[in-house]
C-alpha cells in the first residue's frame, strides 16, 4: 500500500489537472480572441463570474445542478453575443488602449449588475448527491467524483475544440485569421459572422468553466479577475492566439500553482527552517506562477509554447 | 580598384517556399549612386529590409566599409553610418519637421542621454538640422507640424531625416514614389546634388529618373539580380526587356 | 517654453490657494481630499510618462505605489512593535523608495519590455498581481487587512502628519514631478521615447534602441509612483494590498485618459475629474461603478480617432 506523502501526491495532481482544466476552458476562448480579433478583453473574467453565478441561482431555483449549467452556458453566450455585436466589434481596429478602457468600463458594470442582481456576499452551489460524494481510487485514496466529472469535462471539451480546430472548415478559417488576420479578411469569408461566433464561443466557455467552478469556489463578486489574471499568464507561455499552446500551458500552470501551495512551506521549512518558511511560504506561493513566467520571459520572450517565427 | 563602401555576398531569404531574396550579390564604391529596379514583388524592399538589419537573412554576407555587419541590429548599423528613407511616410506626425530632423541629427552629437535640456535648445544640432532642411528646400518650414506638410513635402522632409544622421550610405526606398512632375524633378537635381558626397543605394520605379542618375543599375526579378550595370549596358539588356521593359515591346518578339 | 513656464506659475498659485480656503471654510476634509488628489495626480503623472508619452499600457503601475506605501508600512511596524525607531529616518525610507523601485522597475522592464503591444499589458498585469499576492500573503504585515501607520515618516525631528503639512509637501511633491516629466518629455530623451510610440521601426532605423529608452522612462515612472506611495501611506496612515490592486493602475489608465495623454497637467485635471465623478455618484447611487463604466465604454465608443488620436487632433486642429 502507497505511503500517505504518495497518496496526498496523487490527490493534489489530480487537484492540479482539475484547476488546469478549469483554466483551459477559460484561456481557449480568450487567446484567439486575442489572436484573431487582437482584442483586449479584460471583462472575459466576468463571462466566468456570471458563469458561475447564473449555475448558483438556478440551481438554486429550480434544484436541478444539469440544468443550471446549461442554462450559465447559453446566457453566458448570450451575454457574449451581445456585448461583441453591441459595442466590442467597434473596437477589433482600435488602439489597445480604448479596448483596455471600454472592456475595463465592463468589468465596473459587470461586477455592480451582478452584486445588484445576487448580492454582495456571493452565492454558494450545492452538489447534487449523485455528484456530491467520493469515489475509492487506491486504498486509503478516496477522491471527490465531482472533480473527477470536472476533468472529464475538461478533456471532452479539449477534443471537442480539437475537432472543431482542426477538422472544420469553420476551423480553418480560425486557424488561419489566428496566424494571418488580413489572410482571412481577403478570403471573402463573411469576417464579422466568424468574429462573432468566435467571441460567443470563448464566453460560453468560460461560462461552463465557471458554472462548474462554482460548486467548489462559490460564485463571489470580482472573482473573475485573479482568474483571468492566471489566464493572461497561461496566454503569455502558449503564445497568443495557440490553443493547443493554451492547453499546455494551462496544465502546467495548474501544476505549479496546486503542487506550490501544497508543498511550498516544506520546501522553505526544509531548506531555510520553519520561521522563514511561515514568514515567506504564503507569498511565494501564490508569487510562484508569475515568477515562472518572469524566468520564461527572460529567456524566451516569444513565450514558451508559442510557435517559432518565420 | 577602391573598396567598397557596400558588398554584398550571395544573400538569400525564403518566406516558406517563396525564395525573396535569390543569391544576390552586389558591390557599390563609394561616392556613387547604385539603382536598383524591378517589377513589384521583386523583392526590392525585401532586400532593403536585410541591407538595414530589420530582417535577417537566411544566408549570405552584408559587409559595410568592411566591416561584417549581417549579424548586427538596425541601430548598430546606422550608428556605424547606414541610413534609410522610407517608402511610405512614416514621419512623427505630431512632432515639427525641425524635430523630425533633430531626432536624427543629435544621433552624432551627444545621443539620447540627455535629459533635461530640450532637443531643440543645442545649437550645434539645430544648425546641422537646419543645414539639412535648407539643402532640401524645406528651412522655412522647419516650425510647422509634420502631418501638416504636403505629401512632396513630407518626401523631401525624409531625404532631409537620412541626411542629417551624417550617413556614409544612404538607401533610399522609392523616394520619388507619389509625387507630381515637378516635385519628382525637384528630388532628382536634390539626389544629383548628393552624389559625390554620400554613397547610395537607389530603389525605385520611375525609369526616367533612375536612368538621369544611376552610376550602375541592378535589375530584380523574383529575388534575382538578373542583370547589373552601367544605364546603357542595361537598357539593351534582352532578358531586362523581357522581365522589365518588356510592357515597352512584344514580349514574343 | 515660456507658456509652459506661466501655465506652471498659475499652478502654483492654485496650489496655494487650497489651504487658505480650507482654513477659511474650517473644512479639514477638503484639504485631505485635496492632498489625496495631488498624490494619486503624481502617481497619474509618472502613468503619463510611459503611456502618454512612451505608448505602453501598463496594467501593473500600482505595484509602485505599493512599494513607497509598504516602505513606510513595514518601517513603522517594526518602529512600533520593536523599538526600532532609526527606521523612522524618512530620508532613509527615501532611499530604500528610491532603490527598490528602480530594482523592481528594471526587473519588470527586462520581463515585459522586449516583448510587443498586448503582451506587455499581459505581463504587467501579471506581474502586478504577484506583488499584490506578495502582500496580501505577509501576513506578518497585516495580509489582507494591512496595517496602520503608526509612526509616520520623519525628517530632521518633524513627523510627516498633519493636514496642512502634508498637503504641502504633496503639492510640491506633485509640482517637481509635473516639471520633471515637462522637462524629460522635451529634452532628447523625450523626442525618442515619443518617436518609438509612433513609429517603432523608423526609430530603430534612425539608430536608437526603443528598448532601452523605454526602459529608462519605464524606471523613472517607478521611482516617481514609488514616491507618490510614500506620501500616500504617510496621508492615509494606513497600507493594505488594495494600494496594488489591478484595479489601481486601470484607475490610473482612466485618470490620464480622461485628463489627455501626453499632456503635462492633463493628469491633474483628469485626477480632479475622475475623484469628482467618484464622490458625485457615490452620494447619488450605491451602484456608483455603473454609470462610471458606461462613461468609460461611452468615452471610448465615441472619439472614432480613439483616444490615442485626441491629442494630435487638439494640436492639428485646435
Amino acid at each position: 500500500m502507497p505511503d500517505t506523502a504518495t497518496l496526498l501526491f496523487l490527490e493534489q495532481s489530480l487537484n492540479a489537472l482539475q484547476f488546469g482544466m478549469m483554466l483551459f476552458m477559460i484561456t481557449a476562448g480568450l487567446t484567439l480572441v486575442f489572436g484573431i480579433m487582437d482584442l483586449v478583453n479584460l471583462a472575459h473574467g466576468s463571462q466566468f463570474m456570471f458563469g458561475a453565478f447564473i449555475a448558483a441561482w438556478v440551481a438554486g431555483e429550480t434544484g436541478n445542478f444539469y440544468l443550471a449549467v446549461v442554462v450559465a452556458i447559453v446566457l453566458t453566450m448570450a451575454l457574449g453575443f451581445l456585448m461583441e455585436v453591441t459595442v466590442l466589434r467597434h473596437f477589433y481596429k482600435r488602439h489597445h488602449l480604448d479596448q483596455v478602457l471600454v472592456t475595463f468600463g465592463f468589468i465596473l458594470i459587470l461586477n455592480e449588475v451582478a452584486r445588484a442582481l445576487w448580492g454582495a456576499q456571493g452565492l454558494s452551489l450545492a452538489l447534487p448527491d449523485a455528484l456530491n460524494r467520493s469515489v475509492p481510487l487506491l486504498p486509503g485514496l478516496d477522491y471527490s467524483l465531482y472533480r473527477f466529472v470536472f476533468i472529464v469535462c475538461g478533456i471532452v471539451v479539449s477534443v471537442f475544440l480539437y475537432v472543431l480546430i482542426v477538422k472544420t472548415r469553420i476551423g480553418m478559417l480560425i486557424r488561419a485569421g489566428a496566424s494571418d488576420r488580413d489572410m482571412v479578411r481577403g478570403l471573402g469569408v463573411n469576417i464579422g459572422l466568424l468574429f462573432t461566433f468566435v467571441f460567443g464561443l470563448g464566453a460560453a466557455l468560460a461560462g461552463l468553466s465557471g458554472a462548474l467552478a462554482a460548486p467548489i469556489m462559490s460564485a463571489t463578486i470580482g472573482m473573475g479577475e485573479p482568474i483571468l489574471i492566471i489566464a493572461f499568464v497561461v496566454i503569455v507561455l502558449g503564445g497568443v492566439g495557440n490553443v493547443k499552446g493554451a492547453f499546455w500551458a494551462a496544465l502546467l500552470i495548474g501544476f505549479i500553482d496546486t503542487l506550490g501551495r501544497s508543498y511550498m512551506a516544506a520546501i522553505i521549512s526544509f531548506l531555510a527552517g520553519d520561521s522563514v518558511s511561515a514568514a515567506l511560504a504564503p507569498s511565494l506561493s501564490g508569487m510562484l506562477i508569475y515568477l515562472l513566467m518572469a524566468c520564461v520571459l527572460v529567456v524566451r520572450p516569444e513565450g514558451l509554447f508559442a510557435r517559432r517565427a518565420g | 580598384m577602391v573598396d567598397p563602401i557596400l558588398s554584398v555576398e550571395g544573400l538569400n531569404k525564403r518566406f516558406g517556399g517563396l525564395a525573396a531574396t535569390d543569391d544576390v550579390s552586389l558591390s557599390v564604391p563609394p561616392g556613387t549612386l547604385h539603382a536598383i529596379i524591378g517589377p513589384n514583388g521583386a523583392g526590392k524592399t525585401t532586400l532593403i529590409a536585410q541591407l538595414m538589419g530589420a530582417l535577417r537573412p537566411d544566408s549570405g554576407r552584408i559587409v559595410f566599409q568592411g566591416e561584417d555587419v549581417t549579424a548586427l541590429a538596425t541601430p548598430a548599423r546606422v550608428r556605424l553610418g547606414m541610413a534609410r528613407s522610407y517608402q511610405v511616410t512614416s514621419l512623427c506626425p505630431d512632432f515639427s519637421v525641425l524635430e523630425n530632423v533633430l531626432l536624427a541629427s543629435q544621433l552624432r552629437d551627444g545621443g539620447w542621454l540627455s535629459f533635461w535640456r530640450p532637443a531643440i535648445a543645442y545649437p550645434r544640432a539645430r544648425s546641422r538640422a537646419m543645414e539639412e532642411l535648407s539643402k532640401v528646400g524645406l528651412a522655412d518650414r522647419s516650425d510647422r507640424l509634420a502631418g501638416e506638410l504636403s505629401h512632396g513635402e513630407q518626401r523631401q522632409l525624409e531625404v532631409a531625416m537620412a541626411l542629417a544622421s551624417d550617413p556614409v550610405l544612404m538607401l533610399l526606398d522609392e523616394p520619388l514614389a507619389g509625387l507630381g512632375r515637378d516635385e519628382a524633378d525637384g528630388m532628382v537635381s536634390l539626389l544629383h546634388s548628393l552624389k559625390g558626397h554620400v554613397t547610395m543605394l537607389l530603389i525605385e520605379h520611375d525609369m526616367e529618373a533612375v536612368f538621369a542618375l544611376a552610376d550602375c543599375v541592378s535589375v530584380l526579378s523574383f529575388g534575382r539580380i538578373i542583370a547589373s550595370g552601367t544605364v546603357n549596358d542595361i537598357r539593351k539588356d534582352p532578358n531586362v526587356r523581357d522581365a522589365y521593359l518588356g510592357t515597352e515591346g512584344d514580349a514574343h518578339a | 517654453m515660456r507658456k509652459q513656464l506661466v501655465s506652471f506659475a498659475i499652478l502654483i498659485g492654485l496650489l496655494c490657494a487650497v489651504p487658505p480656503i480650507a482654513y477659511w471654510l474650517d473644512d479639514l476634509f477638503l484639504l485631505s481630499l485635496a492632498s489625496r488628489c495631488l498624490i494619486l495626480a503624481s502617481a497619474a503623472v509618472a502613468t503619463n510618462l510611459i503611456m502618454g508619452y512612451g505608448g505602453l499600457i501598463s496594467l501593473g503601475h500600482a505595484v509602485f505605489i505599493g512599494i513607497g506605501g509598504y516602505v513606510v508600512g513595514i518601517a513603522s511596524h517594526h518602529a512600533f512593535n520593536d523599538g526600532m525607531t532609526w527606521l523612522s529616518n524618512g530620508f532613509l525610507q527615501l532611499v530604500a523608495v528610491l532603490v527598490l523601485s528602480v530594482l523592481v522597475a528594471l526587473f519588470v522592464g527586462l520581463v515585459s519590455l522586449r516583448t510587443k503591444g498586448i503582451y506587455f499589458l499581459m505581463i504587467t498585469l501579471a506581474i502586478g498581481q504577484m506583488f499584490y499576492l506578495a502582500a496580501v500573503g505577509a501576513y506578518d504585515y497585516g495580509g489582507d487587512d494591512g496595517m496602520t501607520v503608526f509612526a509616520k515618516s520623519r525628517f530632521l525631528g518633524q513627523a510627516l502628519s498633519g493636514h496642512y503639512l502634508i498637503y504641502w509637501v504633496s503639492a510640491a511633491y506633485l509640482t517637481a514631478s509635473m516639471f520633471l516629466v515637462a522637462r524629460l518629455s522635451s529634452s532628447r530623451f523625450g523626442l525618442v521615447l515619443r518617436s518609438a510610440k509612433v513609429n517603432e521601426a523608423r526609430t530603430r532605423a534612425m539608430g536608437y534602441e526603443p528598448f532601452r529608452v523605454r526602459l529608462v522612462a519605464f524606471t523613472v515612472a517607478g521611482v516617481i509612483a514609488g514616491g507618490a506611495g510614500f506620501l500616500m501611506a504617510n496621508h492615509a496612515g494606513f497600507v493594505s494590498p488594495a494600494m496594488l490592486h489591478w484595479t489601481r493602475s486601470g484607475d490610473l489608465i482612466v485618470m490620464v485618459v480622461l485628463g489627455g495623454l501626453g499632456s503635462v497637467f492633463g493628469p491633474l485635471a483628469g485626477t480632479v475629474a475622475f475623484l469628482a465623478l467618484e464622490e458625485v455618484l457615490s452620494g447619488i447611487t450605491e451602484y456608483w461603478a455603473i454609470p462610471v463604466g458606461a462613461i468609460l465604454i461611452a468615452v471610448a465608443l465615441y472619439t472614432p480617432q480613439g483616444v490615442m488620436g485626441l491629442l494630435s487632433r487638439r494640436r492639428n486642429h485646435g
